[in-house]
């Protein structure tokens, strides 16, 4: 009885023993693990600030794999990125109207205008396009970017053919369905841009009026 | 350049050539102002920040009624000169990794009894960030022509850079984007401005190097945690708090990726 006893308190005392070892273990792991340090900096640096909500610092599954560059470029990256691209492909809807082109005017007007979702817009902003921020789209604009390729003449050397149509719809909804961390932001996914803006973008890419394909 | 009215002039003429020097090719604003900083070489308009940042620095101010003559930016109580070239740096008294600007906010603190969060809530550009913006002019100008010259040595100073490194790539937001979306590669612009590439030596020496600044564009002297306020406000993330960790881990990422590159601060931008 006696040996039994002093076995068992021997046994708890262990079980205590090593919960306070592991525990300690873990917060020693946590203040030293660099995943706790960084999400730890993250959630304490920033605030809301009027439509930018502190929220948007939380990443989705694209954001946090694009996020790691060096994996990015692995070879498991490369599989993770198809993943990646198919996810963001079934998120996107086609036109509700069936109606792929709108006006080039207003499109062109959306291509200039980079306004919308900083903490200096507000809800009731009207979101612009920024296209020229980064892309040559009429040649007469000479203040363009270069982070993305030139579309002078996107439609005059694809044509419209249904193909070009879905393509070029799906790229300015969900560039990320076709290059997982292509740079473009993902304007019908988060509806930057609403459905009629984005048929006025396409118009000033494919019309054959459009000035883009002259 | 010898007075505020010379100072005024300038920025005049500088007006004049941005509106006359229109021409209807792309480099030509970037030609225009490298002409105006030829012009003004000896005399940026941030001289009337500095020279009431000067005064700041040596003038009894807050509850103790105490000058910023004793602060330690890291090279000793008072030392200024070269002192923004190591930062950021670890800091024994506050156990920290501190930038410029959260170093003066200590010093304010200890000093002279101004509460750090008085500062952190001000708006950019008036009341006490204007006097920040003021000193912070001061202290870099006694920086200019030094190399930067930051140090990873300390455990903490290491993880910063770490943790900076990886907040540059940090992707978020509406519009997916992080620091290396406009500043990872090279030769890069939006519309017409040119994007240094932050993450290669070179590239770090220009931004880094030439910042905090004076903007022409919005006649303010920026300092670097404006800067990068803004880089922030248009990536359409949530708004940085000022001195938060995430802005002083990426100003030693830059500081890091710029050491021994020659420091033209204050600068002067579009």
């Amino acid at each position: 009885m006696k040996i039994s006893m002093i076995n068992s308190l021997k046994i708890r005392l262990l079980i205590s023993l090593s919960f306070v070892l592991t525990f300690s273990s873990i917060n020693a792991l946590a203040q030293k693990n660099p995943d706790t340090q960084f999400n730890k900096m993250m959630t304490e640096s920033f605030r809301t600030e009027g439509i930018a909500n502190v929220d948007r610092i939380i990443q989705d599954r694209t954001q946090q794999f694009c996020s790691d560059p060096k994996f990015v470029a692995s070879k498991a990256g490369a599989i993770k990125a198809v993943e990646i691209q198919n996810l963001n492909m079934a998120m996107i809807s086609p036109p509700s109207d069936a109606n792929y082109m709108g006006d080039w005017k207003s499109g062109e007007a959306i291509a200039q205008s980079g306004r919308g979702a900083t903490w200096t817009d507000t809800a009731n902003t009207t979101n612009g396009g920024g296209c020229y921020n980064c892309h040559e789209i009429d040649k007469k604009e000479i203040s363009h970017g270069n982070i993305g390729p030139s579309l002078w003449n996107y439609g005059k050397i694809r044509g419209n053919s249904q193909e070009v149509l879905t393509y070029t719809w799906n790229r300015i909804n969900n560039s990320k369905a076709y290059n997982a961390c292509s740079n473009m932001p993902r304007f019908g996914h988060f509806k930057i841009l609403n459905e009629k803006q984005i048929q006025d973008l396409m118009a000033l890419l494919l019309d054959p009026q459009s000035p883009v394909n002259q | 350049m010898n007075s505020a009215r010379d100072i005024f002039k300038s920025f005049l003429l500088l007006f004049a050539l941005l509106i006359g020097g229109h021409h209807a090719y792309a480099q030509s604003t970037a030609d225009d102002i490298a002409k105006y900083r030829e012009m003004i070489a000896e005399g940026n308009p941030s001289e009337l920040y500095e020279m009431a940042g000067e005064e700041l620095w040596k003038t009894p101010h807050g509850p103790k009624n105490a000058s910023l003559e004793k602060c330690d930016l890291g090279m000793g109580p008072g030392v200024v000169d070269g002192a923004s070239a190591q930062l950021p740096r670890y800091f024994k008294d506050t156990n920290r990794v501190q930038d410029l600007e959260s170093r003066l906010m200590t010093c304010m603190e200890k000093l002279q009894g101004i509460p750090p969060q008085s500062i952190i809530d001000a708006k950019f550009g008036v009341g006490p960030k204007k006097d920040m913006d003021a000193i912070v002019a001061y202290v870099v100008t006694h920086s200019k022509g030094k190399k930067v010259n930051v140090s990873i040595a300390n455990p903490k100073e290491k993880a910063m850079y770490e943790m900076g490194k990886r907040a540059f790539y940090y992707e978020a937001g509406p519009f997916d984007f992080s620091c290396a979306s406009c500043h990872g590669s090279a030769g890069k612009r939006i519309r017409l401005q040119d994007l240094p590439d932050l993450t290669t030596h070179e590239g770090a020496v220009i931004g880094w190097g030439s910042w905090p600044a004076y903007r022409v564009s919005s006649g303010q002297f920026w300092t670097m945690q404006q800067r990068l306020n803004d880089c922030f406000r248009q990536q359409r993330f949530p708004f940085p708090i000022y001195g938060s960790d995430v802005t002083i881990a990426l100003s030693m990422y830059m500081a890091k990726n710029a050491n021994g590159g020659v420091i033209q601060t204050p600068g002067l931008k579009r």
